[in-house]
Parts: C-alpha cells; sequence; structure tokens
C-alpha cells in the first residue's frame, strides 16, 4: 500500500532533480528557481489567490477527465464542452439579467452543464452505439465548438455580442454579464476563494464517494477494470458509456461556467483558447491517476507551476523552460507509474563458463523485468 | 542449422535399437531453478532427455512444466542452475538463440498468420534461402517433401484458416522441420485434437523420433503419455519427481507421482433421479462468429431440472458461441431460446433475471474482473439487489465475501484480496461461488476445469454434480471427453456448429463420439 503514496512523491522529487539538470544547463539556478517557483505561486502577496484561479478550472476538466478515462472512455472533448459551457452560462446570464442574483447563478450553473452534456452526448452516443472512437470524435468536436464560440462573436451579430457601440463594432468583444451573474467569492481575510473552486473540490469529494459506494459507480469500476465482465454481468454497457460522457461533459461545463462567472464575465473565446484548460485538464487527471480527490492536488500542482511560469518568463527565463518543467514532472509521474505495476530487479550476470573462478562474479549488474503483476502467479 | 532439414533425417548420433542410456544426452537441465514473486516454478530440476526419445514432462497445471519449457527454449533465463545441448552448457538469451542450437517449441497457441499460405507461414521469419524474394513454389515443393517424408497429410498451398485445428498443428510441427530443429518440444499438443487427431500426433512423432529428432512433450493426461513416450519425468511443485522408463510405469503409478498420494481416477457413479422441468430449451437457434460465419447453425435441445447435458466437441465447433448464445452476450439470428419459461430477446441481463447461471470459458476479464476485489467480484450479479436505492451496503458485501468464501473454500487473504492475485482454482470456485449462490435454475459451464489441478478439478465436478442433485440443470461444454463421460447424463455432440447427434451417456461408445466430433457419424 506504502507504494501507492511513495511513488507518485518520490517522483516529483525525482522530476525536481531532473528539471534541476535542466535548469543548470539553461543556465538558471535550480535552487532559486525553485524558490521563485514557490515565491511566484504560493508565499509573495496575491500569489496564492491566482493560483486558485488558475487551478480552478483546471479542477473541472482534471475531474472531467479523470471520471470518463477511469472507466476507460476517453473523453478529449473537455476543451469543447468547456466551450459550450462558457456558451451556455453567458446565454443564460444574459438572457435572465433582470432576475435575482442567487437565481441567475444557479440558472447559469444549470445553463453550462447542461451546454456541456449535451455536447458530449454526440461522441458519447456516436461510441455507444455506432461504436466510433470517441477519441477522434470528442477531438475533432473541440474545433467545431472553438469555430463556434469565434463565430459568436467575431462572425456575427450574435446574441452573445456586443454591438451597443460603434466601437465595439470595431474591435468584437462579447457582451459584459450585469452584476447579477458575477459569482460571488468567498473572502477569508485578504484571500478571495472562488465560487467555482467551492464547487469544484465539493464535486471531487461527491464524485469519490459516487466511485466508491454506489451502484452507479461500482458498474463503472466494473467497466472500467474489465468490459467484457461488466456485460457479462448484465450491465447495460452502451447506456452506461453514454451516461458517463455527459456527466464528464457536463463537468467540463462547469469549467466554462466558472470561467464566465467567476472570472471573465463575458464570453471570450481568445482567452479561452489560448489558456487550453481542457487539454491541460488530461495532463491534471493522468497525474491524479484518475483519482477525483487527488485531481484537487494535482489541479492545484500545475496551476501553481502555470501561474509562476507567467511571472518567472523574462529575458534570462523562456516561456519553453516551464513547459519543460511541466512535462519533465509529467514524464517522471506517469513513468513511475511503471514501478507499481513491475518490480525491477538488479543482479549480476552470471560469470561465463570458460573463465570460471570463484569469488570474482561479474560485475556489471543486469536488469531484469520480473513478473507481471506483484504476487501475481507465476505463469 | 545450415545443414536445414537433413539434420533431422540424417542424423547419425543414433545407434539402431533405440538410444542407449550411455550416450550424451541432446537436451539437459541441471539444478535449473525459476523463482517468480512468492512462487518457487522450477525447484533445482535436473532431467536428461537423450537423443532419438519421446520424453513426456508429466505434472500438474502449475507444476512448473511450461516455465521448464521456456527456460529450455530461451524465453526466460533461469535464476540458477544450467541448461545443455549435446553436452555443451548453453546460455540462452532469447527464443533465437535455442533455436540456433536445434530447439524449437511449438506451443499450445499456435503462432500460425491466419490468411496465409502453409509454405508462407512455414517461412516466416526464416527461410533456407537467402534471398530478398520469395519463391512460392519452391517453398511449396520443399515443404511438401518433408510432410511426405514424415507423412503429414497437408497441403501447402493451403491458407491456415481453411484448415482444422489438427492441421494447423501440422503446421507448426513443420515449421520446425524446415527450419532443422533437432529438438523438438510440444505444449500440450494433444489438448485441441480429436482422439483420431490424437492418434496421428502420436505416429508423427514417432516417425520423428525414428528418424533421430528429440522430443519433449508436455502432458497432464496419463493415457497417452503411456502410449506415446519412452521415457517419463514427472514434475510436482516445481521439482523432479522422478524419471521412468514409461515400460515400467501404469497409470495409476505416474498418478500418485504426479500427485503425491493415491488417486481414484474415475469417480462417477450412476446417479438415478427423476429430473424436473424443462429449465433451459433452444429450439433451431442459430448464430454468427465474430467473423459474421454461421458459428451456431439449428441447434435445440431441452435440458430437465437435475439433469447434466454434455456439450462435447473439438474446440472451435461453436460450442463457445452456443454458450456465450443462451447467455445472451452474443445475439442469436433465428431460432428461440427460453430459459425457465422465459423466452430469450437475447441480452445477458435478461438470462441472469430469467436464473441463468453462467460460467464462462474465459473466467478472467470475462468472468472475473481482474481488478476488483473478491468482495466486488461475488456482488456482480446481485448488486442490483443490494442495499437499497442508489448506494451499495459494504457490511453487507463483506459479509456475503466472507460467507461464500468459507462456503466454498476460497483461499485468500480475504475479502478485499484482488481477484487477480488469486490461482487458477480460486478464482474458478470465486466464479461458481457466485453463479451457484445467486439460486439460479439453470447453469452454462464452458470448460470448468480447464487448467485447473486435480485437487481444484475435483471440487468444481463435486460441486456441479452437488448443484445437479439439488435440481439444478446443467449444461456443461467441454473438450475432455473423460469429463463429459463422468459426470453427464446425456451427450450432445457439435460439429461446424450444428448438432452432430446426442446420446444417453449410459453405454456411449467413445469411439464413435470421436467420429461424430470429427464429422464422419451421426
Amino acid at each position: 500500500m506504502w507504494v501507492s503514496v511513495a511513488v507518485p512523491f518520490g517522483s516529483i522529487l525525482l522530476a525536481m532533480v531532473v528539471g534541476g539538470i535542466v535548469l543548470v544547463i539553461s543556465g538558471n539556478n535550480p535552487l532559486t528557481t525553485y524558490q521563485n517557483i514557490v515565491q511566484a505561486s504560493i508565499t509573495q502577496p496575491g500569489a496564492f489567490e491566482q493560483t486558485l484561479i488558475s487551478m480552478t478550472p483546471l479542477l473541472f476538466t482534471g475531474l472531467a477527465a479523470a471520471v470518463a478515462f477511469r472507466m476507460r472512455v476517453w473523453n478529449i472533448g473537455g476543451e469543447g464542452q468547456l466551450y459550450m459551457g462558457a456558451v451556455g452560462a453567458s446565454g443564460v446570464g444574459l438572457f435572465l439579467h433582470s432576475w435575482p442574483a442567487p437565481l441567475v447563478v444557479l440558472a447559469m450553473v444549470v445553463g453550462g452543464i447542461i451546454a456541456g452534456c449535451l455536447w458530449a452526448a454526440i461522441p458519447g452516443a456516436l461510441r455507444a452505439y455506432l461504436n466510433t472512437n470517441e477519441i477522434l470524435t470528442s477531438l475533432m468536436l473541440n474545433y467545431v465548438a472553438l469555430q463556434f464560440t469565434n463565430y459568436l462573436i467575431f462572425g456575427s451579430h450574435s446574441y452573445w455580442r456586443d454591438v451597443s457601440s460603434p466601437e465595439a463594432q470595431v474591435f468584437p468583444s462579447g457582451k459584459n454579464l450585469e452584476a447579477s451573474g458575477n459569482f460571488p467569492g468567498l473572502s477569508i481575510r485578504s484571500l478571495v476563494i472562488p465560487l467555482g473552486l467551492m464547487i469544484g473540490v465539493g464535486l471531487a469529494f461527491v464524485l469519490w464517494g459516487m466511485i466508491r459506494s454506489t451502484k452507479y459507480g461500482f458498474e463503472m469500476r466494473v467497466l472500467g477494470d474489465s468490459p467484457r465482465t461488466a456485460k457479462y454481468a448484465g450491465i447495460r454497457t452502451r447506456r452506461k458509456i453514454m451516461s458517463v460522457m455527459v456527466l464528464s461533459g457536463g463537468i467540463a461545463g462547469l469549467a466554462g461556467v466558472s470561467q464566465v462567472g467567476d472570472f471573465n464575465h463575458v464570453l471570450d473565446p481568445r482567452g479561452m483558447q489560448q489558456a487550453g484548460y481542457g487539454y491541460t485538464g488530461i495532463i491534471v487527471a493522468a497525474l491524479a491517476r484518475y483519482n477525483p480527490l487527488a485531481v484537487i492536488l494535482t489541479s492545484f500542482l500545475i496551476g501553481a507551476i502555470t501561474n509562476a511560469g507567467f511571472a518567472l518568463q523574462g529575458p534570462h527565463f523562456p516561456t519553453g523552460l516551464t513547459g519543460t518543467l511541466e512535462g519533465i514532472l509529467l514524464f517522471c509521474v506517469l513513468g513511475a507509474e511503471l514501478f507499481t505495476r513491475y518490480r525491477l530487479r538488479w543482479r549480476p550476470t552470471r560469470e561465463a563458463p570458460s573463465d570460471r573462478s570463484p569469488g570474482t562474479g561479474s560485475a556489471i549488474p543486469q536488469p531484469a523485468l520480473a513478473g507481471g503483476t506483484p504476487g501475481g502467479e507465476a505463469p | 542449422m545450415d545443414d536445414g532439414v537433413a539434420a533431422v533425417g540424417q542424423e547419425p548420433a543414433v545407434p539402431s535399437g533405440g538410444p542407449p542410456a550411455s550416450a550424451v544426452p541432446a537436451l539437459a537441465a541441471r539444478g535449473v531453478s525459476k523463482w517468480f514473486p512468492g512462487v518457487v516454478a522450477n525447484d533445482e530440476v535436473t532431467f536428461e532427455v537423450r537423443p532419438g526419445e519421446i520424453h513426456a514432462l508429466l505434472g500438474e497445471n502449475g507444476a512448473g512444466k511450461t516455465t521448464l519449457c521456456n527456460i529450455l527454449t530461451g524465453l526466460y533465463r533461469p535464476d540458477d542452475g544450467t541448461v545443455e545441448v549435446r553436452g555443451e552448457e548453453m546460455r540462452f538469451r532469447s527464443p533465437r538463440d535455442a533455436f540456433e542450437a536445434g530447439i524449437f517449441m511449438v506451443h499450445q497457441h499456435f503462432t500460425l498468420v491466419q490468411p496465409l499460405t502453409v509454405a508462407e507461414n512455414v517461412v516466416l521469419g526464416w527461410s533456407r534461402r537467402k534471398r530478398l524474394w520469395f519463391a512460392p513454389n519452391k517453398v511449396e515443393e520443399e515443404v511438401a517433401e518433408i510432410a511426405e517424408r514424415f507423412h503429414m497429410r497437408i497441403d501447402p498451398g493451403a491458407r491456415i484458416w481453411q484448415l482444422s485445428v489438427g492441421e494447423q498443428q501440422r503446421v507448426e510441427i513443420l515449421k520446425a522441420l524446415y527450419r532443422g530443429a533437432r529438438i523438438l518440444i510440444l505444449d500440450e499438443p494433444t489438448a485441441v485434437l480429436t482422439p483420431q487427431e490424437a492418434d496421428q500426433l502420436a505416429q508423427t512423432l514417432r516417425e520423428m523420433a525414428n528418424g533421430g529428432a528429440t522430443i519433449v512433450f508436455i502432458s497432464h493426461k496419463l493415457p497417452e503419455v503411456l502410449e506415446v513416450s519412452d521415457r517419463v519425468t514427472v514434475l510436482r511443485a516445481g521439482k523432479v519427481v522422478g524419471t521412468v522408463q514409461t515400460s515400467d510405469a501404469d497409470a495409476r503409478s505416474l498418478a500418485r507421482m504426479m500427485v503425491g498420494r493415491d488417486v481414484v481416477l474415475t469417480c462417477k457413479d450412476p446417479r438415478a433421479r427423476p429430473f424436473g422441468d424443462t429449465v433451459l430449451e433452444l429450439s433451431d437457434v442459430s448464430a454468427e462468429s465474430d467473423l459474421g460465419t454461421p458459428a451456431v447453425v439449428d441447434v435445440s435441445f431441452e435440458l430437465k431440472g437435475g439433469e447434466i447435458l454434455g456439450v462435447a466437441g473439438v474446440a472451435g465447433n461453436g460450442q463457445r458461441e452456443l454458450a456465450e448464445v443462451i447467455a445472451g452476450e452474443r445475439p442469436h439470428t433465428s431460432g428461440r431460446i427460453t430459459i425457465a419459461d422465459h423466452e430469450q430477446s437475447g441480452t445477458p441481463w435478461e438470462a441472469i433475471d430469467a436464473g441463468l447461471g453462467y460460467v464462462p470459458e474465459e473466467r478472467i476479464g470475462v468472468g472475473v474482473a481482474p481488478g476488483l476485489t473478491i468482495a466486488d467480484n461475488l456482488i456482480l450479479k446481485s448488486y442490483r439487489e443490494n442495499g437499497n436505492g442508489f448506494i451499495l451496503h459494504q457490511r453487507e458485501i463483506q459479509q456475503n465475501a466472507s460467507d461464500l468464501i468459507q462456503r466454498f473454500d476460497i483461499m485468500a487473504r480475504g475479502p478485499k484480496t484482488r481477484a487477480r492475485e488469486l490461482s487458477g482454482g480460486n478464482i474458478q470456485r470465486l466464479l461458481l461461488a457466485r453463479e451457484l449462490s445467486g439460486h439460479p435454475k439453470a447453469l452454462v459451464a464452458a470448460s470448468p476445469t480447464r487448467g485447473l489441478d486435480v485437487g481444484a478439478t475435483d471440487s468444481v465436478r463435486r460441486l456441479l454434480v452437488d448443484s445437479a442433485e439439488k435440481g439444478l440443470g446443467v449444461l456443461l461444454i467441454s473438450e475432455d471427453l473423460e469429463e463429459i463421460m463422468d459426470l453427464t447424463d446425456r451427450i450432445l455432440v457439435m460439429y461446424r456448429g450444428r448438432v452432430a447427434g446426442v446420446v444417453l451417456r449410459e453405454g456411449a461408445d467413445v469411439e464413435r463420439i470421436g467420429l461424430m466430433m470429427s464429422g464422419m457419424a451421426s
């Protein structure tokens, strides 16, 4: 059991060492760089709050990916579902702006979830009933969603676009939400925790409990472990795949809701496209090994690194370097998975029969991958 | 192996009059040990195979036979001990090294490319002709020549998918001969053959041995070991129990060596009991294989409560598809399936609700989810009734698991052990525990004892018979004819997806069933 805790942390440590070597090669002092990262993401005034802001969308997209991947439903469409969630939430927020604020917030959340669900239902249905590869369809739909948001703001005089002033006609942008559609945050002293983050953390616990101890979650676990066993056990696998896809899309949609309601207060296609939260969410989920609770930690980690990256980059610290550090981290953590599945055994090769001299065994160790699963049966 | 097939035909090392005891062994293992995490697969195994002999490696499943052969053929490296070929110590780094030393293995699962011809498969990866292009006619000629020398009926131009399993096995052997193998290792070669095909294989092996080839074959079937081999080495729990001349041995003594105690070889007592109502009925049921070809054709039968109906046949004649169709996993294209008076439209949940238990051929990955715990696997079919509403009652699940682990004698650390950590026998007990505790009316058991050791086989058979005595209708699908003869009341023989015939077990003639299995009688 200790392996499942020690390995991820050990791999993060390893990533820091390898990353340190890269930093030295690129002419940076690793220790001060790491110190700067911690400062820029946590200890500086305002840095921690900024990290929380960066982590919020990643928490949702990470959960969306974790829930689907856990069941081996490869929803790569978190990005597009996020866009659609943002479209849904901003549309509802604009339309109902005169309602009381709590109702508008609730309606935006519901609207965004529904939009994300519907968008994910397309690849879900294709996979479940026509056996199409959902990786491709969900990925392609990201581009459709992207063009759709572009169209709403840049390509048409849609309901979402601000056409009130001559200036807005020339420089297209979305309509700003009224105050009623701005999500409240929880203020603790000077720190403001966004509503989206609170919903996300709560959702992580709900999903964890659901997978653990509901019948729905049990079916998910069976299907994720062995699809043929699920069919054998009489689980309606098609419906199940469809529903998990929709669930995943709804969660990704919440990321869009939070972007609009918590932070942007406007449908901002360019900003969302540059951030690419949907794709980063896949990394967040993979780092968490698809465990919803761990997603809280990994989204914080990636959020912090992203946040620090903005602060660090400058003439001596190219943007690419933060990306490299992120890549090394991912590589180490996923590579470490190997150690939880296999055992790497080092042993000296037996000496050659020709020069049999006791005591002077060959000093060259040789790796040998032993066994499939620990404690498994010998083949 | 530059001299190619000549190695087999013209091996000069064997003087006439059988292999002498003093000759340098063709193949030897000396103190070979192999450990896997938590398991000693081979423990100081020492045995010798003389040139030109047929040497049987006998042992229960899990005795270490396959591991040993994998070491002899370079697939595994021994943790200790050495392998010698013709007196020379070898250190194989890969199967290729072993093959270059003249050792070739015919695996249980064939390594043939279905759409290619026999000749193409034979030269795949290794050809005597070191040229860039492939001369089909020439190769076919060479292959035909070898086949003729060893009296193997095979068309070198035929495509693999057109061949029967027995013929495919011949292709594997041909491959070895073409490459000049001097030592041939066969892993359970008769498991997939009809009795007649097995006889033919024995003849081929004998001819090869007479031609100077050395043959090691793995088996756990006593009759064929007695019939085919010159000497027998018995393995038990990774250790060599002993090597004996086959002429000095009999079934009883070998069985004792294999199991370590006296065994009752036949356990069948005639059961006379009234059967109940029909619990499973098929009328004119047809279904397709994964490739869309007809796999089950117009199959009809009735199974009564308390009856054990055996389905015999050579592997691949529609038995697997038949089981899947009944369980609702494979749609039937025509006909009617009725389980306990509930007509089926062909979904697993309908079959389960109607009261069908199903022990699938593939236990891990179909019958059992390997990554889930024993407790979770035990509620696979009953979780819908567990607790109330959406939430599962953990305590109920654990209680259920503890009960069944005890009742069905599942050896495990506890309910939270993952299924993949269990041995084959315990996985089968887990599966049966779940299926039988659901009080089914009919049970489909597909090869329920395949791969299990004698002890586990015995307990599984006993469970089936006991359940039948309590009124359960059992459809026992098995390729092991002895098992079917031992346990069933009636025997249905399948050939090419059709019912070749149904006979009462009492007074059934094995020879005739064998002919039905190969489509030559009805």
